[in-house]
């Protein structure tokens, strides 16, 4: 049985099925009408959290042990009093190494930090009031912190992203942060703007567990690959229909295998042609294999935001998850061998993530 | 002493305040709401932001009249705080 847990436009989906027997089916709702940008179930605890924007009341983290049942509302994810700025939205929210640690990312570009599981959190000052955040731009989604990859086994280090500002590392546990985008091509700025340490794109990037120092990027335009820690990036787009998308996936059994999804961008965001596929790499972005049977063929222009594929499992039991703002979630067991539709009209789908 | 506006809330507000009628000192709109928040932790963040500001999407009106922080309340005046009417 595999849970998967949909932030909506219009609320929190859990749905439950049995990934390769059969469709899933949606056992809870929560936050009808309001928008879930991310839910997550910690492991740790079996906690579930997750990240609501009422339309009228501003951005909130709720908790709950059983996603049928009452949700608490959590404290501390504020920005600090007597500035201009007031939190827009919580985009991700991610366990941390250290025992009751988790991490949220959000706009206009705030890390918080909780150690209690996520009943109360503080703003990481440091980063907040980085000297260079003056020049700190937003993209199309705002000025978010949308990234958060911890070191397995290492509370100290920690690598976050914010578009359109680009990677941040940390070695002291968020004490300290450099920015790391050396490598990074933003194409987007006027070739000689380009060598900018801080106005970078970064869409996602996802961490290899079995190979800690490896990461794949999807950028604004390309896709990388870090062998060092991000301290470097190196373009492996090459072979891909777009360099445009946003979320990454990777198999945490094999640090050369990872998954994009392509879409047609930067002005239409969509799927190329029509076409719905997963491009997966085996050689660590050498080169890039379509992965869509099952997923529709032709006149299906869909959007796969950033939080919105997720994976659980590893190797050839590899389970995938999508979904779409047009409401489809689609799934594979097989390492996108092959895929089925596991819901479709939801509201638009902000994220998908395996609990 | 300030004077104690009545103030009203409709759900969610209400159901974290305990109720749908609040007695609230303040002689601004934005006093009453600090006080209220004060009264009531559960609703911190949810009608003023951090910088106190009244949110965007949340509407202020005193003794039926839209009105704002600034807006001057007085003895036995009614505040109704309400989401905002929006699309289309």
């Amino acid at each position: 049985m595999t849970e998967l847990l949909v932030g909506t436009k219009k609320g929190l989906f859990r749905l439950e099925g049995d990934p390769g027997n059969g469709g899933f089916e949606v056992t809870a709702r929560a936050f009808a009408g309001q928008s879930v940008e991310y839910a997550m179930r910690d492991s740790r605890t079996g906690r579930y959290l997750a990240s609501v924007t009422s339309w009228f009341y501003g951005p909130k983290i709720w908790v709950a042990d059983d996603p049928t049942g009452e949700w608490e509302q959590t404290e501390g994810c504020v920005l600090p009093e007597g500035g201009e700025e007031a939190l827009e939205r919580i985009w991700v929210i991610a366990p941390g190494e250290a025992d009751g640690v988790l991490y949220a990312g959000g706009a206009p570009g705030p890390l918080f930090e909780s150690r209690d599981g996520g009943l109360t959190w503080a703003l990481n000052t440091p980063l907040w009031e980085h000297p260079t955040r003056s020049d700190w731009s937003p993209g199309a989604g705002g000025l978010c912190l949308h990234t958060i990859a911890p070191w397995p086994g290492d509370p100290k280090k920690l690598l976050v992203a914010i578009s359109a500002v680009g990677v941040w590392l940390s070695d002291d546990g968020g004490e300290t942060w450099r920015h790391s985008n050396t490598g990074i091509v933003p194409e987007y700025l006027p070739e000689d703007a380009r060598d900018t340490p801080i106005q970078h794109c970064v869409h996602d990037v996802r961490r290899s567990p079995s190979r800690p120092e490896r990461l794949f990027m999807q950028f604004h335009g390309g896709v990388y690959r870090s062998d060092d820690a991000g301290e470097t990036w190196l373009d492996v787009g090459e072979g891909l229909p777009s360099d445009f998308g946003f979320p990454v996936v990777v198999d945490p059994a094999d640090p050369d295998s990872a998954y994009v999804i392509p879409l047609i961008g930067a002005e239409d965001r969509t799927t190329p042609g029509g076409t719905v596929q997963v491009w997966e790499t085996r050689d660590a972005g050498a080169s890039w294999t379509p992965r869509g049977d099952g997923l529709p063929e032709q006149d299906a222009y869909l959007t796969i935001l950033r939080e919105a594929f997720d994976s659980s499992g590893e190797g050839d039991g590899l389970e995938l998850y999508f979904g779409a703002t047009s409401g489809e979630v689609f799934g594979s067991a097989d390492a996108g061998a092959s895929w089925t539709q596991v819901a479709d009209h939801l509201p638009p789908v902000y994220s998908v993530r395996t609990a | 002493m300030p004077p104690m506006a009545r103030v009203t809330l409709r759900a969610p507000l209400s159901e974290l305040c305990g109720g749908r009628t609040h007695e609230i000192e303040g002689a601004t709109v934005r006093d009453v709401l600090f006080e209220l928040e004060r009264a009531h932790p559960s609703i911190a963040g949810w009608v003023l932001d951090e910088q106190g500001r009244i949110r965007e999407h949340v509407n202020i009106f005193v003794n039926g009249t839209a009105g704002e922080g600034r807006t001057p309340v007085g003895e036995t005046d009614q505040l109704h705080v309400l989401p905002a009417i929006t699309g289309g």
